[in-house]
């Protein structure tokens, strides 16, 4: 099970022994795509203004509104301008001096797997690179710049959200350094739609600069990956499906923070404090955050995945032959399950090449620690014990975590709590989470006097912010936490019955967590392999049976998912209690979130984690994929119209109280 | 007779005389033909209005002038002489007894060839390993009561078994001999046809019609699976030229004939069909038709559905052919076009009308170098545009030119070899061009002189505008050579463990430039995946153009040293560049045809009702199968 992964290099020790001036100025010549048609980034605009897609879609609309073309072309013109980036080496020199100052402050090391630098660096040259990183921080993508900066790589165009644009210089100079950037939601904006997509699809044609975006469409506000967004990869393969290109090569990166830097403020954002709007003033009062300790970053490039070999055998290119290339349609549904399939696989090899730090078992640990009393302190020495111990099952299960050799584990215990200070409090030898201490002065809250809601809502904050450590190690134990979930609450040992309850759960968590659509069986008989392998399992012809020493492992997998659990059901409980006529989406967290304090302050519910937004916009969303809930259009606004025998019975099935339906499967 | 009813002025004899210098440039006459075996009652019923000569190319006894092992004539062949030098041997091609320096570098280079490993051919043909015949006596004998002549001899069955596609002819090399036909028939006219199909039925045998024998489609395969007695029916000695209406211009022509022989005798009265496929040495009319082939002057004359007035086919069912010789007609879906592309599996065809031209006055070669092959590729397609494009414009990448090149023969004067470096610098180092991202388009105009030369200018005007630098006639001449000896180079390939295929498609102009990239990126991947130890050639040319499209050929070699099973190798890849082709919206074939090659592709290409519509036809025609070659459905 453990793969064989490349060996980490810290990029900035060398920034700590020579001159950042003479590195920021230093010759760059980077390898280029060997296809590579060499044009400017104006060039590149009037190459797409003249391309026959916009032509097409510029008439179209034309004769839909009743426009002059002449006004439709500006707009397309101004739309690109607006978007369009403006790579310049000379702001990529003055980031890498700037980024190399404020990275040797922030973080103790960067470390970079150079293998996977030299496999991009071969497959930038052999053909047009796609850059897929996870998404965790703003500082994803100048760090990813200023990597490859670094290597000698030649520089990625990067797709950002249009909200940096608010930012005043600060996105002229991301602009600069290559970002382009998208409006968050253009709807049914044709004309924005064929600019964006010709935009994107001329510069991977051209091979310009590798491509860059995020599958999770955002920054992870839990440390989860979210579940893919299928926009941007949709254009991006299709140059390859009409033939375009010979091949594309997509290269996962995943790059996992020790800290996070917005590690509070996310929490504060699930919890409904709204999100600041960036800008540059802010940004500059952030600052603060330079004093702090951030630990290491690693950064893991992939193994570059080939366009052409993922879609050999399940997507016929002949569908495309009938028909001028130029003229958008519809991807047709065995495009869109490819493109849905992919997206999913890269999301998980981001997933399995994230280096865990030893902070994440630890998190995991206190915080189940944490639920099973009210913030119940924990021995040192025990949780060293426990560490280990799921340090080794994390191991087995294929984890790529980080623990360092030759380090009694009471040490590498020390220093992941220490670097975390905010979070945790150690005294005496002994740790818990630090609750109180929040309570006691949050940062420019009234010092005294909380309400209890006030008090509850500062210790979700530290909860959250630990759940996000937690989560990193999240898809490690997935598959088979849902497999001792289901063995928990199947209503026999029967393997059918635990199958069964097995597909019930990965279908209610599917948005929730990395589960490949389709994948049941696979996932079903990975879990099963798991927990036999590590012997907490036996499997005869017709049962499943826990082993002795296997109920700790299975009783720590369960837990793992029993906030999940909680979380649906309680928005389950709430959708059946409270939901009116006239809810509407918008309507929906608030009212959620007043119906789960109140059940939190009266001690009903057992995790403090079910007040997370994201959690609950998960839920609804399984709801309504499953049906429970529709949106109906009212008048004004889409209200929610919810089944309440359904959600009802869906909840009971969560909490085991009800039996699942009878799955049909083939083969088992 | 024909030439002195057009007027035949003295200027109209010199032209026709320049124009057989020029195709006896590229094919050498004979020098003896065979004397025709022509039953006798056929010739009474042509005789009179016989427009022909006697000398044909094509005797009964193949192997008396042509390879049982490899392409074209036996004295015709690339080799390496003593000095280590590439030699091209007999008299027959312009190249012949010329010394071609740069070959060898070539092939050392391109494929990593060397002359110390040779694999020599098997030199004579076992007949003992061919398997004996399976007759059946019945129509055996009652073939012998029609005089129409016979073979069972195993080399004249050999010679029958197989085209030239490379797996048939790196079996015969190695002496290795599938299912052979069980006898070969010369029937030498229509009647003696309708005879032999008629017995063929009676006695349910099977018939393959055998033309030149050039197919590259596994077409002329015999099936495993046919357990009858397989007759191979020969149509090369149904070859004369039956009349020629000079007030319409048409010929009437037996299906047997070959290019070069009717493009001869046409000449010989002052006209041409314009039809030329690179394999006209050797091809037939009957073959063309069967194949829908095409011709590389097209774009003059068109393509074989353009060229044909009138088709008698023999069929199992009867003699199908129209009643009248109109231009066009709207009588329903046109008949003839269940014959051109049946490839052998309704019948055979026997005599056609065929369009044919007075001789053109003037021919002009010609060549322009591009900067790269995107250029080039827009000039094409602009000259399509405009439909100004000449007799014949083809345009090669950049490995092709570097193949065109190392084909050079040695120059005889020091001055020649100075033009040529002075060129060179020119184009590279004046001019800025990459030598090793240029292309080459070579030009064949044909008309009259005055109008040639407006229409050349035409052309280097519109390759001005891309990029275009005329490059002489020299190498357009060359460019044109080299169809008719790559064949030939094949064999010297496979010498030295080369081995190596073409193949050809046709493709909207939009998915041009797609389709040849990825087509050769993808033999190249695919080689790689297999094993193949040495960078293949992978190499394409734009070969005619039309107002929607255009046709490819790609060429694909490498050498297969250090694998096992070179042909299994070989036969995924070209899969692969086939699959690769109709990914990119390229069809199965522009002009090759299917045959059994292609056979897996058809009804994702024509649709299964398209299919059923072929069965139909085929079941109502042949419903015993006698004509069971089995290509296409």
């Amino acid at each position: 099970m453990l793969k064989k992964r490349d060996d980490f290099e810290d990029m900035l020790e060398e920034r700590r022994n020579s001159s950042d001036l003479r590195y920021a100025l230093r010759c760059y010549t980077p390898l280029l795509y060997r296809g590579v048609t060499p044009c400017t980034s104006s060039s590149l605009k009037s190459m797409v203004l003249q391309s026959d897609h916009i032509h097409y879609v510029i008439n179209q609309v034309s004769k839909e509104m009743g426009r002059d073309t002449d006004d439709v072309q500006e707009e397309a013109s101004a739309i690109l301008e607006e978007m369009a980036q403006h790579l310049q080496l000379s702001t990529v020199r003055f980031f890498a001096f700037t980024l190399s100052k404020i990275f040797k402050t922030l973080f103790k090391s960067i470390c970079v797997n150079e293998e996977g630098i030299q496999r991009l660096q071969q497959a930038i040259q052999e053909h047009p690179v796609v850059l897929l990183p996870s998404h965790r921080s703003y500082m994803d993508f100048l760090l990813m710049s200023y990597i490859l900066y670094t290597y000698d790589l030649a520089l990625p165009v990067i797709a950002a959200g249009m909200d940096f644009m608010g930012m005043k210089i600060v996105g002229e100079m991301l602009r600069m350094s290559g970002a382009f950037f998208i409006r968050r939601s253009f709807g049914g904006d044709k004309l924005y739609w064929a600019v964006f997509s010709e935009y994107v699809k001329t510069m991977l044609r051209n091979g310009f600069a590798p491509i860059e975006f995020f599958l999770e469409g955002t920054r992870s506000r839990t440390s989860k990956s979210l579940t893919p967004k299928l926009g941007l990869l949709n254009i991006v393969l299709d140059p390859f499906f009409k033939g375009e290109v010979f091949d594309i090569n997509v290269v996962p990166v995943s790059i996992s923070y020790e800290r996070i830097l917005e590690e509070a403020l996310y929490a504060r954002e699930l919890l409904g404090v709204p999100k600041p709007k960036e800008s540059t003033s802010a940004l500059f009062k952030a600052r603060k955050v330079l004093s702090e300790d951030y630990g290491s970053i690693h950064v893991y490039f992939g193994q570059p995945v080939s366009v052409r070999s993922l879609a050999h055998g399940r997507v016929n290119r002949c569908q495309f032959n009938l028909r001028p290339r130029h003229i958008p349609k519809r991807p047709r549904e065995d495009i869109h399950n490819f493109v849905n399939d992919s997206a999913y696989r890269l999301v998980r090899a981001q997933e399995e090449n994230m280096a865990l730090k030893p902070w994440v078992l630890l998190a995991t640990l206190l915080l189940q620690n944490q639920a099973v009393g009210q913030n119940q302190v924990m021995a040192l020495d025990e949780l060293s014990e426990q560490a280990v111990w799921l340090r080794d099952l994390s191991w087995q299960y294929g984890a790529f975590l980080l623990w360092p050799d030759n380090t009694p584990p009471s040490e590498v215990v020390f220093s992941s709590l220490s670097l975390h200070h905010g979070l945790v409090r150690i005294s005496e030898g002994r740790v818990q989470l630090a609750l109180e201490q929040e309570r006691r002065a949050g940062p420019g809250e009234p010092s005294c006097n909380l309400t209890p809601e006030e008090g509850l809502l500062s210790e979700a904050v530290i909860i959250l912010s630990c759940a996000s450590y937690r989560n990193q190690g999240l898809h490690i134990f997935v598959r088979p936490a849902l497999l001792a979930s289901a063995i928990l609450t199947a209503s026999s040992n029967k393997k059918q019955e635990v199958f069964n309850s097995f597909s019930f759960l990965r279908n209610m968590f599917s948005n929730e967590f990395i589960l490949c659509p389709g994948a049941t069986v696979q996932d079903f008989e990975e879990a099963c392999y798991l927990l036999v392998k590590t012997g907490a399992l036996q499997v005869t012809q017709q049962e499943f049976l826990v082993t002795e020493r296997g109920h700790r492992t299975v009783a720590f997998l369960a837990s793992m998912l029993d906030p999940f659990l909680q979380g649906y059901q309680v928005v389950c409980r709430f959708l059946c209690e409270e939901a009116t006529e006239t809810l509407t989406e918008k309507q929906f967290i608030p009212a959620v979130r007043k119906f789960i304090i109140k059940h939190l302050l009266a001690g009903r519910l057992r995790y403090t984690e079910v007040l997370s937004s994201d959690l609950q916009k998960n839920t609804l969303a399984a709801l309504l994929r499953l049906g429970a809930v529709r949106k109906i259009k009212g008048a004004e606004q889409e209200a929610l119209k919810v089944n309440k025998v359904m959600v009802n019975s869906l909840e009971d099935t969560l909490g085991g109280k009800l039996p699942t339906q009878e799955t049909v499967v083939a083969r088992l | 007779m024909a030439f002195s009813s057009i007027g035949g002025s003295p200027d109209r004899q010199r032209v026709a005389q320049e124009r057989l210098k020029i195709i006896a440039r590229h094919l050498q006459r004979p020098g003896d033909g065979d004397s025709a075996i022509v039953a006798a009652e056929c010739k009474a019923q042509g005789s009179k209005s016989d427009a022909s000569s006697e000398r044909r190319t094509v005797p009964r006894r193949r192997q008396e002038i042509m390879k049982w092992n490899g392409w074209g004539y036996s004295d015709s062949r690339f080799l390496f002489n003593k000095k280590g030098q590439a030699e091209f041997t007999g008299k027959r091609y312009r190249l012949s007894g010329m010394i071609i320096p740069a070959l060898k570098d070539w092939m050392e280079s391109t494929f990593g060839a060397s002359m110390q490993h040779k694999t020599s051919a098997t030199p004579v043909l076992n007949t003992s390993a061919v398997q004996p015949p399976n007759l059946n006596d019945a129509f055996v004998e009652e073939l012998k009561s029609t005089g129409i002549p016979f073979s069972c001899d195993a080399e004249d069955r050999t010679f029958r078994s197989h085209g030239h596609c490379l797996h048939e002819i790196f079996a015969l090399r190695e002496g290795k001999f599938g299912r052979v036909p069980d006898m070969v028939v010369w029937p030498s006219c229509h009647n003696d046809v309708v005879k032999i199909v008629e017995l063929a039925c009676k006695h349910n045998v099977c018939l393959i019609p055998y033309g030149g024998g050039t197919s590259v489609s596994s077409a002329l395969e015999c099936p495993r699976e046919e357990t009858r007695s397989i007759i191979s029916l020969d149509t090369s000695q149904m070859n004369r030229i039956l009349w020629i209406d000079e007030k319409n211009l048409t010929a009437h022509v037996e299906a047997g004939i070959v290019g070069q022989d009717l493009e001869r005798l046409l000449n010989e009265s002052g006209y041409c069909t314009g039809h030329e496929p690179d394999s006209m040495e050797f091809s037939s009319l009957g073959g063309w038709v069967a194949t829908r082939a095409s011709g590389m002057k097209k774009n003059i004359y068109g393509n074989i559905e353009d060229l044909i007035i009138h088709i008698k086919m023999v069929t199992p069912q009867g003699v199908i052919e129209k009643s009248c010789q109109g231009p066009r007609m709207s009588t329903g879906p046109d008949i003839y076009h269940f014959i051109m592309g049946s490839e052998g599996t309704l019948g055979v065809v026997t005599e056609v009308t065929m369009k044919i031209r007075p001789m053109p006055e003037y021919q002009k070669y010609g060549s322009v170098v591009f900067p790269n092959f995107e250029q080039g590729v827009a000039c094409l397609r602009e000259v399509a545009k405009q439909r100004c494009a000449p007799a014949s414009i083809r345009l090669m990448d950049n490995e092709q030119f570097k193949f065109g090149h190392a084909l050079k023969p040695q120059v005889s004067s020091i001055f020649t070899s100075f033009l040529d470096g002075l060129k060179k610098f020119y184009i590279t180092k004046f001019k800025g061009f990459d030598p090793n991202r240029l292309c080459v388009a070579t030009l064949l105009f044909e008309g009259d002189r005055e109008k040639v030369l407006q229409h050349e200018k035409q052309v280097y005007d519109i390759a001005a505008k891309f990029g275009g630098l005329a490059a002489g006639e020299d190498n357009g001449q060359r460019g044109y050579m080299l169809t008719f000896v790559i064949a030939y180079l094949r064999d010297l390939g496979m010498d030295y463990y080369v081995i190596g295929e073409s193949f050809e498609t046709s493709v909207p102009w939009d998915r041009v430039l797609d389709i040849c990239r990825n087509v050769k990126a993808r033999i190249v991947r695919e080689c790689k995946e297999k094993g193949v130890q040495f960078p293949p050639l992978s190499t394409c040319r734009v070969t005619q153009t039309y107002d929607a499209g255009a046709c490819v050929y790609f060429y694909f070699a490498f050498n297969y040293r250090g694998l096992s099973n070179p042909i299994h190798v070989y036969e995924q890849v070209e899969h692969a560049a086939r699959e690769e082709i109709l990914a990119n919206g390229g069809s199965l074939s522009h002009h090759h045809g299917v045959g059994k090659l292609r056979k897996e592709w058809m009804r994702e290409t024509v649709s299964s009702v398209g299919m059923g519509m072929l069965k139909s036809v085929k079941d109502y025609v042949d419903p015993h199968n006698i004509f069971g070659n089995r290509n296409l459905l």
